[in-house]
């Protein structure tokens, strides 16, 4: 063990007002394993965190380390091989209604128009057609959408897509967002403007957000705490707090020296040979 | 319109070379000519004989196009959603399928007698199988993720399949639908040459019976006539249905 990952938990700043918020997910000693052909394969072993109601967690590791594997046992689309995973609680067992999932693609609707793709989850909780086009007018709103409700997906841009998309997760309302690299093919600019958004929606809305990203910038800019993993077989090697702040401005942090030694010492625990 | 033209040409050169061809060159008995089809043609549409037979024809089609396609969208949405079952009467589909199913016609004959109903019943085999096994692929196509993003929004059964199966297999379903249209006339007119004293088939068998050249070939037109009016309302439906289809065609194509 070297010194930067003492320098980071010596740093133990609160993590807001969050930290003392309920938790809502919990991991315990979870491992998940894939039968590949006949033979089992660990995907992760030994999870353990609880996160807490609000957070914006982000969670970065090497491909196939098993960051999306664990937000589908939150979304109980995967049962954990041992171990359980808890939501408020209570074992997930089965499909988690709380939970909304968006990943790096959009899977909109391309049979219907904008409007038509954010009322999917309305119509099937079965709100009735009025409160269900304010509801739409207001989310459009809400994503900077509007003017766009008669378009199909396949007239959009990429961050249009991503705005529907968004504006379709947040209609139901679900308690935990699960992100999967929703931003992961977009260009920079529109990259940091989503982050934008959806870090002040996260705020304003107060919604506990999973966040997996390659991005170790993107890790830092959104999180509340970012979750380090380890290459396979996966488990968490660091629980990092990333004290900038409610009220971060994504753009200005770039000149935020306090930004940069964060991602600095991120750096330093997914790459620890590098002072070898 | 460019297009237009040239086929208009190419059309006036086959009938103006078939025209001339035809008394010189080859023996009017055979192949007759442009112009006594047309004559014939007329006189058939004149007595009312061409819309008596070619209504039957109609609708032995369109009422087999109809319950085979029915049963072909319903049997291969229930498969589609139910691997275990779809294994399970696998072989029974797959000997029916790959029997030719004019093969049928006589004993759809010994059932259910020459009339209108052992047509409408070939017609509708031949398209339940072409429609179903569309229909099944398209169902099997669905993506898995956009299914489980729908159950996380509370989704049953029901909506799943009305608001992604359905639509997404559509396409599919079209495809099916646009490949039966000539199949479908198979079931009719070879029912109705083997055994009928109605329908263009018949018509068709009559006018060969008494060598009638130019009467053959003006059944064979009317029968083309019904093949394309079909096609396009497939074609009609099909756009009707599929509006997002027609701004996916138009947007402009980039790699």
């Amino acid at each position: 063990m070297n010194s930067p990952h003492i320098a980071i938990q010596s740093r133990s700043s609160p993590i807001s007002a969050t930290a003392t918020a309920p938790t809502v997910v919990s991991f315990r000693d979870v491992s998940k394993s894939f039968t590949v052909k006949g033979v089992a394969k660990q995907a992760s072993h030994s999870i353990n965190v609880d996160i807490q109601q609000g957070q914006l967690v982000t969670i970065i590791g090497p491909s196939g380390c098993g960051k999306s594997t664990l937000l589908n046992m939150v979304a109980g689309l995967f049962c954990p091989t041992t171990g359980e995973v808890l939501y408020r609680g209570e074992a997930v067992h089965g499909v988690n209604g709380r939970t909304g999932y968006m990943t790096q693609s959009d899977h909109l609707l391309p049979w219907r128009d904008v409007a038509g793709n954010i009322a999917v989850p309305l119509e099937i909780q079965g709100v009735p057609k009025a409160k269900r086009e304010a509801r739409i007018r207001e989310l459009l709103t809400l994503v900077g959408l509007d003017g766009h409700e008669k378009a199909y997906p396949s007239q959009l841009s990429g961050g249009m897509r991503k705005r529907a998309a968004l504006a379709r997760l947040l209609a139901y309302d679900p308690e935990t967002l699960l992100m999967d690299e929703p931003f992961a093919a977009l260009d920079a600019q529109l990259r940091i403007r989503m982050q934008t958004e959806l870090f002040k929606l996260s705020r304003q809305l107060k919604k506990t957000v999973l966040f997996v990203t390659h991005d170790l910038d993107e890790a830092v800019a959104l999180g509340d705490r970012c979750l380090v993993f380890s290459g396979r077989p996966g488990t968490i090697v660091r629980d990092v707090p990333i004290p900038l702040g409610d009220d971060r401005n994504i753009i200005q942090l770039r000149k935020n020296p306090r930004y940069h030694q964060l991602c600095g010492d991120l750096w330093e625990i997914i790459t620890p040979d590098h002072d070898a | 319109m460019n297009i237009f033209l040239g086929r208009l040409a190419i059309f006036a050169a086959i009938f103006l070379s078939w025209q001339f061809a035809s008394g010189p060159l080859v023996d009017p008995f055979f192949v007759s000519s442009p112009l006594e089809i047309g004559r014939r043609f007329i006189e058939l549409v004149a007595s009312g004989r061409l819309f008596a037979h070619g209504w039957i024809t109609v609708v032995e089609t369109l009422v087999g196009f109809f319950f085979g396609a029915l049963a072909g969208i319903t049997v291969g949405l229930i498969l589609g959603r139910n691997a275990l079952l779809a294994k399970l009467l696998d072989p029974i589909l797959t000997s029916i399928y790959s029997l030719p199913k004019v093969a049928l016609a006589p004993l759809f004959i010994m059932w259910f007698g020459i009339g209108i109903e052992m047509k409408i019943i070939l017609t509708a085999t031949i398209v339940f199988f072409l429609v179903f096994l569309n229909t099944y692929s398209g169902v099997r196509a669905v993506e898995r993720e956009q299914l489980e993003i729908l159950r996380l929004m509370g989704a049953k059964e029901h909506h799943l399949i009305t608001k992604v199966v359905l639509p997404s297999a559509i396409q599919w379903v079209f495809t099916g639908l646009k490949l039966s249209v000539p199949y479908a006339l198979i079931g009719a007119i070879v029912g109705e040459i083997m055994a009928a004293n109605r329908g263009l088939g018949y018509l068709l068998q009559d006018a060969a019976g008494q060598l009638d050249t130019a009467g053959v070939f003006a059944a064979l037109i009317a029968i083309i006539t019904l093949a394309l009016l079909l096609q396009a309302a497939v074609r009609a439906l099909e756009t009707y249905l599929m509006p997002w289809k027609k701004e996916q065609d138009e947007r402009e194509m980039s790699v």
